[in-house]
């Protein structure tokens, strides 16, 4: 399903590259391309197929330009074509990982925050906090938008399993719905959330190790 | 509801995904409690800077072996 306000900019798009507009086409291809490669590691196992599912996606999308009826969204379409063509080079590979791309739910168990943190259950106060994080407003904003903590937030995507991983980059990098990476990822609802929760949570818990730090 | 049950509900919380009496409890909370504001404070803060970070570029190579396929292709 696409709104208006997603198709009227499609049709000025679709008329460009149609026309052969290098320019727009190679905007399209950067917009697109950090979302095309998360969705493509749902599906492949290393990221340099990944790449090589992006690049045949965009073969795929130049052959059917005259093809495309806009039914559906721009955007839908050419993640249509990733996802065959994935799927394709995944069974291909008999290393899909389209299943086991589930692995970042499998830790059950895993806390938001170390249990340190908080009053033991014996405690009057169990599970009320011992030591409370503060608030961002109470570390130096030269510190909160360093370069140094813009990295450690990075490292910490990059060290999260793959599944969370990709939920967390489509979400809060991307800024997709929470209706678009279920459809993409092929997660429930749920998963999605989970996945969400347990990569912003060990991110959070990054960022305040990092402004801790003298 | 303890923080420790906060922490582990606040994505639901922000995702707008909790029913309206664990809302309603969570937001109470939140009122009493700094710590488990702060909490939320910083888990916003993350979303919001990782919201700044770049996204992936295309290789230059790929972009040049795609650009001479939509100049074939579209000619």
């Amino acid at each position: 399903m696409s709104t208006v306000e997603e198709v009227l900019p499609d049709l000025a798009l679709l008329a460009a590259l149609r026309a052969g507009d290098e320019v727009a086409f190679a905007s399209v291809v950067s917009k697109y391309h950090g979302s095309l490669l998360r969705v493509a590691q749902q599906y492949v196992a290393s990221r340099a197929i990944a790449e090589e599912v992006v690049q045949e996606t965009w073969v795929g999308v130049i052959k059917g330009l005259d093809r495309f009826e806009g039914r559906s969204s721009f955007k839908t379409w050419i993640f249509r074509i990733l996802a065959n063509i994935a799927q394709t080079r995944g069974a291909r590979e008999s290393r899909s990982v389209a299943f086991s791309g589930l692995s970042g739910l499998e830790e059950n168990g895993q806390r938001a925050v170390d249990a340190d943190r908080f009053r033991e259950s014996t405690h009057r106060w169990g599970g009320h906090w011992s030591t409370p994080p503060r608030t961002l407003a109470e570390y130096p904003e030269a510190k909160l938008e360093s370069k140094e903590t813009i990295a450690a937030l990075h490292r910490a995507i990059q060290m999260l399993p793959g599944s969370q991983q990709r939920v967390i980059w489509l979400r809060d990098v991307e800024g997709w719905s929470a209706e678009e990476v279920c459809l993409e990822l092929s997660v429930t609802e749920v998963n999605q959330r989970v996945l969400l929760h347990r990569a912003r949570s060990r991110v959070r818990s990054a960022l305040e190790a990092e402004l801790e730090v003298e | 509801m303890t923080c420790q049950q906060v922490v582990e509900i606040i994505t639901d919380y922000l995702e707008g995904a909790l029913s309206e009496s664990l809302r309603e409890d969570l937001e109470r909370h939140l009122m009493v409690c700094p710590g488990c504001a702060a909490y939320l404070d910083q888990m916003r803060g993350t979303i919001r800077l990782t919201g700044s970070l770049t996204a992936d570029q295309v290789p230059i190579e790929m972009m040049s072996t795609l650009l001479d396929a939509f100049r074939g292709g579209t000619r």
